[in-house]
């Protein structure tokens, strides 16, 4: 019988109605490594928010060497023996490296409020050695360099002696060395007795590193055990494996031959380079890169949210100087962002609120400004309607009670009520389930088929491919290549966005292409 | 289709919460319902009238009465100015010294004989002001134009507020202090810290009650309560406003010109200062360079009592209508109780502080509740 560390037992959480983990069974053997891997939105932080004490499991128990667990806070996990590396820092810039790993047990002079910066300065001074780590903890830690932070923050994690660690993409800023550094660092302390949960996108490492894995799809285990049963390719499979002809509407071809939106040479020193492109009436273009690659900043220059230096935007052959919003609006243009929280939506409003802003000018009185509430309320249902948006009551009820795909056909409905002869969608599927997405995709087939031209950005690859007659791959700021249908393939997309030749036989990183 | 596990949406969320215990109620019970009301600070004045009348009987006397409306259109009329900018999650410090400064203009333009001994050192003096009155004395066109330029004044120090704001990006809160301070010092300054008297019979007449209550101030109040009403709740600029307070960036992708916006906000709230200006000078029948010195914390106070969130996206004219009316009762009635400047300060300062804490517990249950 192996020794379990912590187990979660049948965990059921949800948000605003939709799954966000569905009956999820693992567990954690002492002096063991266990990989949890997923998409974006799989479940993996929600299921380590609970571990954390941050949030409440609906359903299900968590179990502590055996003992039944309910962490009501973070303090309370800390306690437990439980420590987070999470991979957003979360350290303060502005004090050294010494007050951070101490920051939550300050060394005193006896029974006075006043810190002994040497024995704390001692103790630190011996936990980074321990860790091989070449960081004086007089150092403030905003000089440090991205990689240095997180082997602090590491560090801050191991400073409190606990059981049970959890690492959360660590190495997402470190070096090739700093990274082999971790992993020997990783390994020495299970030989010494301690449980690790390792979080990561890059499936190597999850190889090379762990004991056992636990593959989450959608909020459900997929599969797990140990790490020899599954290679790269099951993993993938688990991870992302669906039917993708149930997820995908059939895909017709409405492209024209009318160019609706061009950009001429836009560059924005240290964004992008030098991007010119051109959607047509009725054709659905979609752009895939890393996150960082500029895609999503091209596309807020492309609407005039954010300036650009030099180039140009023409929007049905006219040309828009230094346009802002209201502009691109009123040239047919509508920009569905990809934070629906903080760009899109106003949460705490009502439904009819948030449908009616971008449109409110069409349905203003000339002189007196008067909203005509009436006949934007008509035309409000009928957009709601048409895309079957789910609610009870659009004048009264709020948007943040609706579910993510919901809130999403909100966001999307008040820019059809102009409607749009141009829409840029940015990660429109993102965080939404899988039947949302689909009517999102059937969207905009409808909107292609009336002659609108989409410009169509995604991280998920297979979308992208199922949805867009061309894809505009992009890295570091610039357009690597343009694939047409024909040409689409998965591999050659991703190889693309890691800027590997096509023809070259080195093997890539698998990662998923994400950037939770 | 749609694998949303889309159950009809329950008015309570049904995560548990450990830590809220039971408060939890499906039905929420009355004194919630209550609590929670658009209607809950009128209540509350009601409420509180009822209580005092066989306290302070006096409180009902004609007198009292005209003296409470005489105190509360100014008061409102700023206040509906400030609601504006409150609801852009902004702060307008500098209505008071819009209030002096408008005073003293307009005071400047129609005053029909000035003092010399007061005011040969002021640097108006002989310029605009002479022994023979102001700029327009004895013309006909004294009032009309004397309101006109006290507006504009208020336009005008709203403006470079707003422009400040929408396109420097600076804190209102900094912006509005310092045209606070340089404002007020100014109209002291021109006048020398004097009164203006002598203002024209006609522009008196605005605060003086024709018939029991009714009077000019009572109609240029409510006219711009119901304009501004109609303003927030009907037209483009109103739920551009609202949608801009709630969320800025959320706004301008949708295309709401957000510093437009933002300029015309505090541009209104100077106006309103000016029109509250216009009412109170007429009714001390001076031009008066420290007049609004004190009534800042009313203008904020009254505010926050009618429940207008200084987070901004929150607030209604009848709001603050309620919030004026309970904070001049409130001071009128500690008055009639003898008490003393200071005490009725400290009574209303810990009077704002429970309508604050009355605003956290609301939007606690609100949130609950969701």
């Amino acid at each position: 019988m192996a020794d379990i560390a912590f187990a979660f037992k049948h965990i059921s959480k949800r948000f605003f109605g939709v799954h966000a983990l569905k009956q999820v069974s693992f567990e954690l053997e002492r002096g063991k490594i266990l990989g949890l891997v997923g998409e974006n939105g799989a479940g993996k932080s929600t299921l380590m928010n609970i571990m954390g004490g941050v949030l409440q499991p609906e359903v299900g128990t968590l179990l502590l060497r055996g003992e039944t667990y309910r962490p009501l806070s973070p303090l309370d996990a800390s306690c437990a023996g439980i420590e987070f590396v999470h991979q957003e820092l979360n350290l303060f810039t502005n004090l050294t490296v010494a007050e951070n790993i101490s920051i939550n047990s300050f060394p005193c002079m006896r029974r006075t409020p006043f810190i002994n910066k040497r024995t704390m300065h001692q103790a630190c001074r011996k936990l980074l050695e321990s860790l091989n780590l070449d960081i004086a903890p007089t150092m403030l830690v905003e000089n440090l360099s991205p990689g240095e932070r997180q082997l602090v923050e590491i560090a801050k994690a191991l400073s409190t002696d606990a059981d049970i660690l959890l690492f959360d993409e660590p190495t997402t800023s470190l070096t090739a060395k700093d990274t082999e550094n971790l992993f020997s660092l990783l390994r020495h302390l299970r030989d010494a007795g301690k449980s690790i949960i390792y979080i990561s996108h890059i499936l190597a490492d999850v190889q090379k590193l762990v004991d056992d894995v636990v593959i989450l799809r959608d909020g459900e285990v997929m599969g797990g055990g140990p790490i020899g049963d599954f290679p790269i390719k099951r993993m993938i499979n688990l991870m992302v494996g669906r039917e993708i002809n149930h997820l995908f509407p059939e895909k017709t071809p409405y492209a024209t031959d009318t160019v609706i939106l061009e950009s001429q040479n836009i560059s924005e020193p240290g964004i992008v380079r030098d991007i010119s492109i051109k959607v047509h009436a009725g054709e659905i273009v979609g752009m895939f890169g890393l996150m960082g690659s500029g895609r999503t900043e091209f596309a807020r220059m492309l609407f005039g949210v954010d300036s650009y230096h030099e180039g140009e935007v023409l929007v049905q052959g006219k040309p828009l100087p230094r346009h802002k919003p209201e502009q691109s609006i009123r040239n047919g243009m509508a920009f569905i962002t990809e934070n629906r929280r903080e760009e899109g939506l106003l949460m705490d409003y009502p439904i009819i609120e948030n449908i009616g802003l971008v449109s409110l000018p069409d349905y203003c009185a000339k002189v007196s400004r008067l909203v005509d509430s009436k006949r934007l309320f008509r035309r409000a249902n009928e957009v709601g309607t048409s895309l079957k948006l789910k609610c009870n009551n659009l004048k009264l009820q709020k948007v943040k009670s609706l579910s993510g795909g919901n809130q999403q056909k909100v966001v999307i409905g008040k820019w059809l009520l102009k409607d749009p002869s141009l829409l840029i969608l940015d990660e429109p599927t993102r965080g939404i389930d899988v039947g949302a997405k689909y009517e999102v995709y059937l969207i905009m087939e409808r909107l292609a088929s009336e002659g609108s031209g989409i410009l169509f950005i995604s991280s998920e690859v297979e979308e992208l491919i199922a949805m867009c007659d061309r894809i505009i791959v992009w890295s570091q700021g610039e357009i690597m290549r343009e694939f047409v249908r024909d040409e689409f393939s998965q591999e050659s997309i991703m190889r693309i966005a890691f800027r590997q030749e096509l023809d070259d036989d080195a093997d890539i990183e698998v990662a998923t292409y994400g950037n939770e | 289709m749609n694998t949303t596990p889309k159950k009809k949406k329950p008015v309570v969320d049904d995560t548990q919460h450990q830590g809220s215990g039971d408060s939890l109620a499906v039905q929420p019970n009355l004194g919630k319902r209550i609590l929670m009301s658009e209607y809950f600070v009128l209540y509350l004045t009601i409420l509180y009238i009822i209580v005092l009348t066989p306290i302070i009987p006096r409180l009902w006397h004609p007198m009292n009465i005209q003296n409470i409306l005489s105190n509360l259109w100014p008061l409102l009329v700023v206040a509906i100015g400030q609601t504006f900018v409150l609801i852009i999650a902004g702060i307008d410090l500098s209505q008071t010294s819009v209030m002096a400064m408008s005073s003293v203009v307009g005071a400047v333009v129609m005053t029909r004989s000035v003092d010399p001994i007061l005011f040969t050192k002021s640097p108006l003096w002989g310029v605009f002001l002479s022994e023979q009155g102001g700029l327009l004395s004895n013309s006909i066109f004294a009032l009309p134009v004397g309101i006109v330029v006290m507006l504009l004044v208020g336009l005008f120090i709203g403006f470079l507020n707003g422009f400040s704001v929408a396109y420097f990006r600076m804190p209102p809160f900094i912006v509005t202090l310092v045209s606070m301070m340089l404002f007020s010092a100014m109209a002291i300054f021109l006048t020398k810290s004097e009164n203006i008297r002598h203002l024209p019979e006609a522009y008196l007449e605005i605060s003086k009650n024709q018939f029991f209550v009714v009077s000019g101030s009572l109609i240029i109040a409510i006219f711009v309560m119901v304009l501004a009403h109609i303003l927030l709740s009907r037209t483009l600029f109103g739920k551009r406003l609202y949608a801009v307070g709630i969320n800025a960036t959320a706004s301008q992708i949708s295309g709401v010109p957000a510093r437009r916006t933002t300029i015309t906000a505090y541009m209104l709230s100077g106006m309103c200062a000016s029109i509250a200006a216009i009412l109170y000078s007429s009714r001390l029948e001076m031009g008066r360079p420290t007049l609004g010195s004190t009534i800042f914390i009313d203008i904020v106070g009254a505010n926050i009592i009618g429940g207008i969130s200084l987070a901004g996206g929150k607030g209604k004219v009848t709001w603050t209508l309620f919030g004026v009316f309970f904070f001049i009762i409130l001071a009128n009635s500690l008055n009639m109780l003898n008490l003393s400047f200071y005490i009725i300060d400290m009574v209303k300062g810990s009077v704002i502080l429970v309508a604050a804490l009355l605003d956290v517990a609301r939007n606690r249950i609100s949130r609950e509740q969701m």
